[in-house]
């Protein structure tokens, strides 16, 4: 079976696309399947450093859009997980050095050899973005319950939607318990009524995600981390398991998050 | 919501300001409609239905609301019964 395209984007920059990509694509691969994560950020390249994978890049996208290297030769191999690759993009270029088209047939090349193709997005709407869906047969849309990310988050939405990608899923980022009980962030619900997609993922608000990040070792990981398990648990819905949201460790967590909506 | 707060006598949450402030934004961008564009629609549909119905042009309840991905302009418009 050809392998799924799936674009990690969010239209807002620093929200964690490139923290989404890494710890799924891991935690995918911890699943046992063969995975590739693309840099779809020409100019901006920072998956490798996420991962870790900074020193071992000989060849990148643009290199293989321009004929300098075979794709398999721009594929670098993770250092933690077995069946995880990655596909840099250039650092010393633009957005305009790939085309859409190109992408999609980069994507198209990549299918027969791996069960899933993720694609980190650049942030914006301009041309990285519109390359970085042109291969996708599914989009996940990260987003933090702030209002910019959100507003955001619904521009690309809309945007996906006219271009006729999808299925649509959310992740839902950096979201912080002791806000969220005080009355003072975005409840879970509130952000799933305003943007009316399906949600995939939550992820807690972390320390940890900048010490793995440091430390170039995704927090994925380490599935024994509630963070960690979370990643895990968007890996499991992504191929088709029903994990329910309450699985993390702390049930009380999710349905204060839910249940905060409901009181008013 | 209004109603919730004036029962409480409270300051509104800062959630729930972002939740309304966002719901508003987001329908002017999904639609286009700002608030002197509704007012405009009021005035013609208030227009056109006199000609043909009495209506209560005061109890007129023109809104916005969001319905998954969709969303759907809703009109109440009360008639005056007829009197004897």
């Amino acid at each position: 079976m050809p392998g799924t395209v799936i674009t990690v984007t969010s239209g807002k920059g620093g929200v964690g696309k490139t923290t989404v990509t890494a710890n799924v694509g891991a935690a995918l691969a911890m699943l046992g399947h063969s995975v590739v994560v693309i840099d779809a950020d020409i100019g901006l390249r920072n998956l490798d450093l996420v991962m870790g994978l900074e020193n071992r890049i000989v060849y990148d996208i643009v290199d293989v859009v321009e004929g300098r290297c075979r794709l398999r030769q721009a594929l670098v191999r993770d250092k933690h997980v077995a069946e995880l690759h990655l596909l840099p993009a250039a650092q010393t270029r633009d957005k305009t050095a790939v085309s859409p088209r190109q992408m999609a047939e980069v994507c198209d090349a990549l299918r027969p050899h791996f069960d899933y193709i993720l694609v980190d997005s650049p942030a914006g709407i301009e041309q990285g973005f519109q390359n970085a869906i042109a291969g996708a047969d599914r989009v996940i849309v990260v987003t933090t319950p702030e209002v910019s990310a959100v507003h955001d988050a619904d521009r690309i939405i809309g945007l996906l939607e006219a271009a006729e990608r999808g299925p649509i899923h959310l992740v839902l980022n950096r979201i912080k318990l002791d806000m969220v009980r005080r009355g003072d962030m975005l409840t879970v619900d509130d952000v799933l009524h305003i943007l009316a997609v399906e949600l995939i993922g939550i992820i807690p608000e972390d320390e940890q995600i900048i010490v793995t990040t440091n430390r170039g070792t995704p927090i994925a990981l380490n599935p024994n981390s509630a963070t960690g398990r979370a990643f895990h648990d968007i890996a499991r819905r992504v191929r088709g398991e029903h994990v329910p949201m309450t699985s993390l460790r702390d049930r009380g967590f999710l349905e204060r998050l839910f249940g905060f909506m409901r009181s008013s | 919501m209004d109603f919730l707060r004036r029962l409480l006598g409270r300051e509104p949450s800062s959630r729930e300001v972002a939740k309304e402030r966002l719901q508003f934004v987001l329908i002017y961008d999904r639609t286009g409609l700002s608030p002197g564009v509704l007012d405009t629609l009021r005035e013609e549909i208030v227009a056109v239905l006199s000609r043909h119905i009495d209506i209560d042009r005061d109890g007129i309840d023109l809104s916005v609301t969001q319905e998954g991905r969709q969303t759907k302009l809703i009109a109440n418009i009360p008639l005056r019964s007829r009197r004897p």
